[in-house]
């Protein structure tokens, strides 16, 4: 659905992007993750139309938008966008702002539409309210409600829920994923929050200053990042160091692992290897014991700061009816299917 | 207690900045007369533009010792002024153009009464108040002028005369908002009556080559330009034209005695009801209708003087003699509210 | 009665206190109305509708078009324009109307050579030549409100309307210019009560208006009844027209939220780019270059027994009077603003409506009314004083303090607008979480309103420093001796006809004007971003 090919674009002399390209598939939402300035508004401004760009192309839908010279403006480009902090049309009331979009459509059919989006969102009983009467969330939702309303082919947002609190957010992160679906719509976001990131998107990109260092599936960037960097950025964790084995495994104070060896090592090389918190769990009866630096209560689980017997630091997620009390020693396996290696720093 | 509240009266007036307790006004003349002070300054409200009045009250200064302190505001707020102010206004003399402004001004009770011999004896009596509230210092001739190069003095009569449709689509008239016309068509109706009047407005109307213009000098140009042929307005602008183009093709006529003579205006002044320097005016006033005084005053515009025998400037000097309409011209100011309605009835803008 | 409505009506009672006295002008009967209303009236009002229609319309167009281009878009000369445009305001409204027409005047050099070339300029009519005068002086208020909206709404909204499928210029019509309705509002507003207020201009041109008939029945029929009550009607009509546009708004905001891309410009392309720069060129031509140019002309022939020792004086008193007017009166309007928001009611909507009607009365009858009121304060105090000292006078007008508080009562509504049009971009969330913080009643309005109105602030000050420059009536009666500004210099020039002559002082308050036009463009930071 969307094509970015080697897209560059400079402010300057300052290379904002940096012959960036993906690729998403129809239906599905995709997240640019990365932190301020690295380049992934810049991006999404480029994709709907508002910059245009130095080099390479972007394709929406198998038609060319914008590449060799040509631009096509924001408005004939079939792409919605939600803006950072919603950008509600302070004087128009909540149906209005919906209908905005509607310009061109008879007055019958647009009430009629506005009246179906609003339903979708959950907003009918609000549609002559004015904006500044809304709290956060229901502004996130008529918002959502505008840049749909068009049945955009891709739609756009910008760090959709940045100014909402945690709790609103997961809400309407899964509220928003239902829409989505329900209309079977791509989007493609920029975020800044890792947990946001996760919460909403099928395919993940890791930017950073305008490089895209990875574009995977949400699973892989967690679990498969391709350099200790993007390991580092997405989700927490802790490196086991180990050495590589003439059989192309990897010895650790805690036995002999299996996983993707980077490019170039041979055996006798020393590695560290990547274990997410969720890679580690907690048997009582275990034989290898960790000891509990911290803990952090997160509802349903804690998340255990551990130290092996040598310094090695750990992190686990475990059930919370397992508290156990900081300075102890408890028992932890590994529950890894494939772990990642990288050289050892 | 008392002088607590007078101490609070005090304090307020200073906080609000007061400017002057002029409480000796009163008794300030009984109490001097022995020590020989400095002479009190005079305080004149002048609609008279500054460049014009600044140089005369030096040159009075000079001759007299007194100095003279004005302010420049136009006639009608001027007089709203001196209403408000009453007993506690600064100033002595209002000076203003125009009869009717001064005719107003006495109306309104902010003249006094001056009999003065060397201002009667001057200033003849259609130029002054019946009740010597004020006295015309110089005169301002209103009359025709015309297109050198179509036109000469004998295809002139007055200004009656050019209601008549030969003059049609060739003359030129300013604005009827101008006091200068209000002042011509209240004497008409003086010496005609509203009805005949009205009917010889009307004809001027018809007459129109261009709509009104706003000013005198832009009817001069229209004339100098060839858009029309005939006008009526004051000597002053045509001079202050030839004085920087000798060559500007622009007659002016004086009509003669037969049809009632030239138009006049006066510039004038009066003593202020409540004046603080009374004596100070009328030394003023006497000083301005003196030789030395018209021979500056009535230059200083090129206007013409009211004391026969002063010299004229040179530009006014080369029109010649003109026989000035002697209707009295408190007239003018009795009659002008009747003009402007007659005017606008007329539909002369 | 809350604390925070005092300093509202305290604000009001100074214009209240004049139109209290022009009110009681129906206590005399007027006997001229049956002529005024068969003669004179019928043609004035349908005169007075068409001009202020025509020229608030115009300075709308003139004012919000220049005014986009020169905030949000990027284009050759933009630099250059987006203060050059201000340079109108310097200028005494009658003063370009009088040059302009100088300019075009059938001798002069430009219409005579097209005439000897077979080109014939149209001779448009008094009213079409006052309208576009108007216009061409009286935008720039427009323009400034509109700068000030356009930047601090920075382009966000119109990106909004570009992706729901409008064009930039759809997003320019539909979103741009109604997210800025208050301050295009209020600009307007400024706009229509000068020109009916104006004199100056429509008298150049000899065009009859209702306030040349106000004017009319005081200096020419001698009846100041007739002229107040005439004044009492013209105010009534401003109070319906600003109270019609305040509610046709209804419970409407006007605070954008979020992040303003505010230092990013539309770059303008080819024949845009080319057509923005000609817009502002002829614009700037027209209004500035042309009437300056004339000016200069003039002021050259004029130089020699003009030009002298005493236009120190005249700048002196001219620009004291000018910056201790725009200090106070900017105070005042922030106090207003304050007030209405701290209180809000109909006390204070009520006060300040009756403060900004200063604008709307002719001068010459408000500046007579303020002195009526002032002088009578003055006779009351000497009577209550003379109970104590015999013989004791208190004179209170001729002070420099009573000169203030007159331009405050006329000039409410030149700071207002602005001011009012500012708080309005401040949202009650920002109030409610300033006070959570601690920062409540005079704190809330040092440490965090005044910094978001700061662009409000300098152009209310700015708007007054240069109006109180142009100013005449008030200065004229209410001045102290040997007080003469650059204004009086030209009305003693214009006075008498001189037209010519005027050029100098006029020439020199543009140049005085310059100096706050220049330091409100380096204030506002015309290349920062956002509020």
């Amino acid at each position: 659905m969307l094509t970015v090919d080697a897209v560059s674009q400079r402010y300057g002399s300052t290379e904002v992007l940096n012959a960036l390209s993906l690729t998403l598939g129809a239906g599905r939402i995709g997240c640019l993750l990365g932190s301020s300035g690295c380049g992934k508004t810049t991006l999404l401004r480029c994709i709907a139309g508002f910059e245009s760009i130095a080099a390479g192309r972007i394709v929406i839908d198998g038609v060319e938008h914008a590449g060799d010279g040509k631009h096509t403006p924001p408005e004939h480009r079939p792409v919605g966008m939600v803006f950072q902090d919603f950008a509600l049309l302070p004087h128009l009331s909540v149906a209005d702002n919906v209908a905005f979009g509607l310009h061109d459509r008879p007055a019958a059919s647009r009430d009629e539409e506005v009246a179906r989006m609003l339903e979708l969102v959950s907003m009918q009983d609000f549609a002559a309210r004015m904006p500044h009467e809304l709290s956060g969330g229901q502004q996130q939702r008529v918002a959502l409600a505008r840049s749909l309303v068009r049945r955009p082919k891709l739609l756009l947002m910008d760090e959709p829920f940045s100014s909402l609190d945690a709790g609103l957010r997961r809400q309407l992160g899964n509220e928003v994923r239902a829409v989505l679906r329900a209309l079977d719509m791509t989007a493609l976001f920029v975020t800044h929050d890792q947990a946001e990131a996760f919460a909403l998107a099928d395919d993940i990109g890791v930017l950073r200053r305008g490089q895209l260092l990875q574009w995977d599936r949400a699973y892989d960037i967690y679990h498969q990042p391709a350099t200790r960097e993007i390991a580092d950025f997405v989700g927490g964790g802790g490196w086991l160091p180990g050495t590589v084995t003439a059989n192309g495994r990897v010895d650790t104070e805690i036995g002999a692992l299996r996983g993707r060896l980077p490019e170039g090592v041979a055996a006798g090389d020393a590695v560290d290897i990547l274990l997410r918190p969720d890679d580690v769990v907690h048997l009582d009866d275990a034989p290898l014991q960790a000891r509990v630096t911290d803990k952090e209560f997160r509802g349903a689980v804690f998340l255990y700061e551990l130290e092996l017997a040598s310094g090695t630091r750990l992190q686990s997620l475990v059930p919370s009816h397992h508290d156990h009390p900081v300075g102890c020693e408890i028992g932890i396996a590994l529950d890894t299917e494939h772990v990642v290696a990288f050289p050892a720093a | 207690m008392l002088d607590v509240k007078i101490v609070r009266v005090l304090a307020l007036a200073a906080v609000l900045g007061v400017a002057g307790c002029g409480g000796d006004s009163e008794d300030a003349p009984a109490s001097t007369e022995a020590a020989p002070e400095a002479p009190k300054a005079v305080v004149v409200y002048s609609s008279r533009a500054e460049q014009l009045i600044a140089p005369i009250f030096a040159a009075f200064t000079e001759a007299t010792g007194v100095p003279v302190e004005y302010i420049t505001d136009d006639p009608q707020p001027l007089i709203a002024r001196l209403q408000a102010e009453g007993e506690n206004t600064p100033a002595s003399v209002l000076l203003t153009v125009d009869a009717g402004n001064l005719w107003f001004a006495a109306e309104q009770g902010v003249l006094q009464s001056t009999n003065s011999d060397a201002l009667n004896a001057t200033i003849p009596d259609y130029l002054r108040d019946p009740e010597g509230r004020w006295f015309g210092l110089s005169l301002r001739a209103r009359t025709i002028v015309y297109d050198a190069r179509e036109l000469s003095a004998d295809d002139l009569v007055g200004y009656e005369d050019l209601a008549d449709p030969k003059w049609q689509g060739r003359l030129c008239l300013r604005t009827s908002k101008k006091v200068y016309n209000q002042s011509l068509v209240a004497l008409m109706i003086a010496r005609h009556g509203e009805e005949k009047t009205e009917a010889i407005v009307r004809g001027w109307v018809d007459n129109l080559a261009i709509d009104p213009t706003s000013n005198d000098t832009r009817l001069i140009e229209a004339i100098a330009d060839g858009r029309c042929d005939v006008g009526i307005v004051n000597t002053y602008y045509l001079g202050r034209l030839l004085r920087d183009n000798a060559a500007l093709p622009v007659g002016l006529f004086f009509p003669g005695a037969d049809v009632g003579g030239v138009h006049v205006n006066v510039s004038g002044a009066g003593i202020v009801a409540n004046a603080a320097n009374a004596g100070g005016a009328r030394q003023l006033l006497e000083w301005l209708a003196g030789a030395e005084g018209q021979a500056l005053f009535a230059s200083s515009n090129l206007e013409f003087p009211v004391l026969e025998g002063t010299e004229n400037d040179p530009v006014v000097a080369a029109w010649g003699a003109y026989t000035p309409s002697d209707q009295p011209l408190v007239d003018a100011g009795r009659l002008q509210a009747d003009a402007v309605r007659l005017m606008d009835r007329a539909g002369y803008r | 009665m809350r604390l925070w409505t005092l300093p509202a009506l305290a604000i009001a009672a100074l214009t209240l206190a004049p139109l209290g006295v022009v009110a009681a002008s129906f206590l005399t009967p007027s006997g001229e109305w049956g002529h005024l209303s068969r003669y004179v009236l019928p043609e004035v009002t349908a005169n007075t509708v068409w001009l202020v229609v025509v020229v608030g319309l115009a300075s709308l167009v003139l004012g919000a078009v220049a005014g986009w281009l020169t905030s949000v878009c990027e284009f050759p000369g933009r630099r250059f324009f987006s203060w050059a445009l201000l340079l109108p305001l310097a200028m005494p409204g009658y003063v370009i109307a009088f040059a302009l027409s100088g300019f075009f005047a059938y001798s002069a050099p430009l219409p005579s050579t097209l005439r000897d070339l077979g080109l014939a300029l149209p001779d448009p009519s008094a009213g079409v030549a006052a309208a576009c005068c108007l216009s061409l002086t009286l935008y720039p208020y427009v323009y400034l409100l509109a700068r000030q909206a356009f930047r601090t709404q920075g382009i966000a909204s119109l990106e909004v309307a570009q992706s729901l499928g409008m064009s930039r210029l759809q997003g320019f019509r539909r979103v741009a210019l109604p997210l800025a309705r208050p301050w295009l509002a209020a600009g307007v507003a400024l706009v229509c009560m000068d020109t009916m207020a104006d004199f100056g201009t429509v008298k150049v041109f000899n065009f009859d208006t209702y306030t040349t008939a106000i004017y009319g029945a005081w200096f020419e029929l001698f009846s100041l009844s007739a002229a107040l009550q005439m004044s009492v009607l013209l105010m009534l009509l401003v109070v319906v027209a600003l109270s019609l546009e305040r509610w046709a708004r209804g419970s409407a905001r006007y605070a954008t939220k979020g992040r303003m891309q505010g230092s990013k410009r539309i770059a303008l392309r080819g024949w845009h780019s080319a057509a923005a720069t000609a817009f502002c060129a002829v614009v700037f031509t027209f209004a500035f270059a042309l009437p300056a140019g004339q000016l200069l002309v003039w002021g050259v022939s004029s130089l020699d027994g003009e030009w002298g020792a005493r236009y120190f004086e005249y700048f002196r008193a001219s620009l004291v009077l000018a910056s201790l007017a725009a200090g106070m009166v900017t105070v005042l309007g922030l106090a207003l603003g304050y007030s209405e928001r701290r209180a809000p009611g109909r006390v204070t909507a009520a006060s300040a409506r009756i403060a900004t009607l200063g604008y709307a009365l002719p001068g010459t009858v408000l500046a007579v009314a303020f002195f009526v009121v002032v002088a009578g304060l003055g006779h009351a105090l000497t009577s209550v004083a003379r109970w104590f000292t015999p013989g004791v006078t208190i004179t209170l007008t001729g002070t420099l303090a009573v000169m203030l508080l007159a331009y405050a009562a006329r000039f409410m509504a030149v700071a207002y607008g602005p001011l009012g049009s500012a708080f309005e971009r401040i949202t009650p969330r920002i109030d409610d979480a300033a006070r959570g913080l601690g920062a409540t009643g005079v704190r809330l309005l040092t440490r965090v309103h005044i910094p978001i109105l700061r662009g409000g602030i300098a152009t209310a000050a700015l708007l007054v420093f240069v109006d109180v420059m142009k100013e005449l009536p008030i200065t004229l009666i209410t001045r102290p001796f040997n007080w003469d500004t650059l204004a009086v210099r030209v009305f003693n020039m214009t006075v008498e006809g001189e037209w010519e002559r005027a050029a100098i002082p006029a020439i020199a308050i543009v140049c005085a004007g310059l100096v706050p036009v220049l330091w409100l463009h380096r204030r506002t930071g015309d290349d920062a971003g956002g509020a």
